[in-house]
């Protein structure tokens, strides 16, 4: 069923997020190397699948097979030239999907870092950044609202805002950042610069994505929690994987990540959700967990 | 302050200009290239790697110190070159097939440059047949390979079958290094050692060519 954003935050309840994308395409046969974005096109059935599933699990943010649907991030892959078919081929995937659900489902459209450095770090100019999030977003025509994530600089947070209000300035916006770095983001953020950053930038919400686990996310939340008032969203990955055999598991079990959920939800999280390693299991026990626990939240606060 | 002090200063807080500068007034002051190599660039960029290894320097200013240590470094080549000053080493360097990280990769080259080695960047995405040619043709003595992704570190066990197919094994040091990878996959897969970091990989580097 067709929502928006700011409606699913004003039922004062606390709001489920999907899981991982790319661990699911790769356990679907995907094999490494290869940019997840194509699958859009090449095996719809199985992204929507993969939405559908998340949504049966209870999620009511699904969020766009796009994560490295920037011209930069494909051309590593030789595939820049394909940048606007994949994201449009994903937005019709999710919005099929969110828009039978029985209940209200929002669809993100996924951001994710181009993968090179900006100036002066790297050789990426502030300018090409601007430009290839502005065209990626443009293709994200008909998300609910732009999901910024897994970012670790600010500069190019910057870059991926300005870029979607320039494609679209009345769709919301929502950035986390990864903060696995002992406490910070790899170039250095700290929770607390984030969360200032963030909130002066306009987002609607806020948070961390990604990282070593649960236990990591947790403590980002506290800190971003004391310092703000904003709505936070917390996307843990289910740990790290380890290599049985041929295939690479995730130690965090559904149980571990329902336990994360009701924990990070008293630490100040209002979204809360999953990331890599995580299945439709995983968000079904989050969904679970946060069912059963009655705190009215008011503006991202509890009270 | 004597210019080599100033020099090391300058590269830890990542002041390319400066380095410069002080470079060409140490050189016009008669202080031999080599002097500047060992006393100020080499010292200032062990300081930045032990700055990161205790979690008070990022990537951005290791980045940034590293390129104000090349700036020195590009000035000195020239006097180097034909002297006394041979490289310590020759390293091949690559992220693994399957993998695109190469932050990680690229500032272990960078601290090997500082430290003296010699450095034949695979890039990215290299197959096991890369680092065969390289060691082939190119006398390396020192083949670096990362992966960030649990499921490509299984990459280099092949490249290190490869190049014992190729009867080329015994002719270099292997080291690894990369988030998931541990001491003990190094030993599972025959790798000669194995890094948790840039500066950890110079100082193992140099142990094992028996350089320190
Ligand atoms: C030879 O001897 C040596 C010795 C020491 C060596 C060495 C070699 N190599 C490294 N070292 C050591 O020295 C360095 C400096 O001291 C250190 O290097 P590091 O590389 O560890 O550290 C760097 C200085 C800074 N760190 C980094 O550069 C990596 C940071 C994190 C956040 C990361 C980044 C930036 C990226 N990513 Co990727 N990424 C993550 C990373 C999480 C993390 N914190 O590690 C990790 C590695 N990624 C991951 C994943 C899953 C992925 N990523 C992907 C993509 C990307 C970006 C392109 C967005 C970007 C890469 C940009 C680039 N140009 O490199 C995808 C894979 C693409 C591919 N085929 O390679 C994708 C699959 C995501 C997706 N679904 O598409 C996870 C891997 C999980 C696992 N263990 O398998 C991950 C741990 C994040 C997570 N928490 O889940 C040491 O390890």
């Amino acid at each position: 069923m067709k929502t928006t954003f700011a409606d699913l935050l004003a039922s004062g309840r606390p709001v489920v997020a999907d899981g991982g994308m790319g661990t699911m395409l790769f356990s679907a046969g995907m094999v490494r190397g290869h940019a997840p974005e194509s699958w859009n096109v090449e095996h719809p059935d199985i992204v929507r699948g993969i939405h559908a599933a998340y949504i049966q699990a209870g999620a009511q943010i699904i969020l766009t097979n796009t994560f490295g649907g920037n011209r930069i991030r494909l051309g590593m892959h030789k595939l820049a030239a394909r940048t606007c078919l994949f994201n449009t081929a994903a937005v019709q995937l999710a919005r099929s999907e969110a828009d039978a659900a029985a209940l209200p489902v929002v669809v993100g459209g996924s951001i994710g870092p181009t993968g090179a450095l900006l100036e002066p770090h790297g050789e990426l100019t502030l300018y090409e950044a601007v430009s290839a999030f502005e065209e990626q977003a443009l293709a994200l025509n008909g998300v609910d609202v732009f999901w910024i994530e897994t970012m670790s600089d600010l500069e190019e947070v910057r870059a991926a805002i300005t870029g979607c209000r320039k494609a679209n300035a009345d769709t919301p916006i929502v950035t986390t950042m990864t903060f696995d770095t002992n406490g910070r983001t790899m170039m250095g953020v700290k929770p607390e610069q984030a969360t200032e950053a963030l909130q002066n930038l306009g987002v609607i919400a806020l948070g961390a994505n990604c990282g070593n686990g649960p236990a990591e996310i947790e403590q980002v939340i506290e800190k971003m929690h004391r310092s703000s008032s904003a709505v936070l969203v917390a996307k843990a990955n289910a740990g790290l994987p380890h290599m049985h055999g041929d295939i690479a598991v995730y130690d965090a079990t559904p149980e571990v990540m329902a336990a994360y959920a009701s924990r990070v939800l008293g630490q100040g999280a209002r979204i809360i959700g999953a990331c890599c390693g995580s299945t439709p299991d995983h968000i079904r026990a989050i969904a679970n967990a946060l069912q059963n626990i009655d705190t009215p939240i008011k503006d991202g606060k509890h009270s | 302050m004597e210019t080599l002090e100033i020099i090391r200063k300058a590269i830890i807080e990542g002041q390319a200009k400066q380095v410069e500068q002080e470079v060409k007034t140490a050189l016009d002051n008669g202080i031999k290239a080599s002097q500047i190599l060992y006393e100020a660039l080499i010292p200032a960029m062990a300081e930045v790697g032990r700055l990161y290894e205790e979690g008070e320097y990022f990537v951005p200013e290791m980045l940034i110190s590293a390129r104000a240590m090349k700036a020195g470094l590009g000035l000195l080549k020239p006097f180097l070159i034909g002297s006394d000053v041979k490289p310590v080493g020759k390293v091949a360097i690559a992220t693994v097939q399957g993998d695109l990280h190469d932050i990680g990769k690229n500032l272990v080259s960078l601290m090997m440059e500082g430290a003296g080695f010699e450095i034949v960047d695979l890039g990215v995405n290299a197959e096991p047949e890369k680092f065969v040619n390289a060691v082939r043709d190119q006398q390396v003595n020192v083949v670096a390979m990362s992966a960030l992704l649990t499921t490509t570190m299984t990459r280099m066990k092949d490249t290190i079958h490869a190049l014992q197919e190729a009867g080329l094994r015994d002719k270099v040091k292997i080291i690894i290094g990369g988030a998931p990878i541990t001491q003990a996959f190094a030993d599972e897969i025959g790798a000669d050692g194995y890094a948790s970091d840039a500066s950890q990989a110079v100082t193992l580097t140099k142990r094992l060519l028996a350089l320190s």
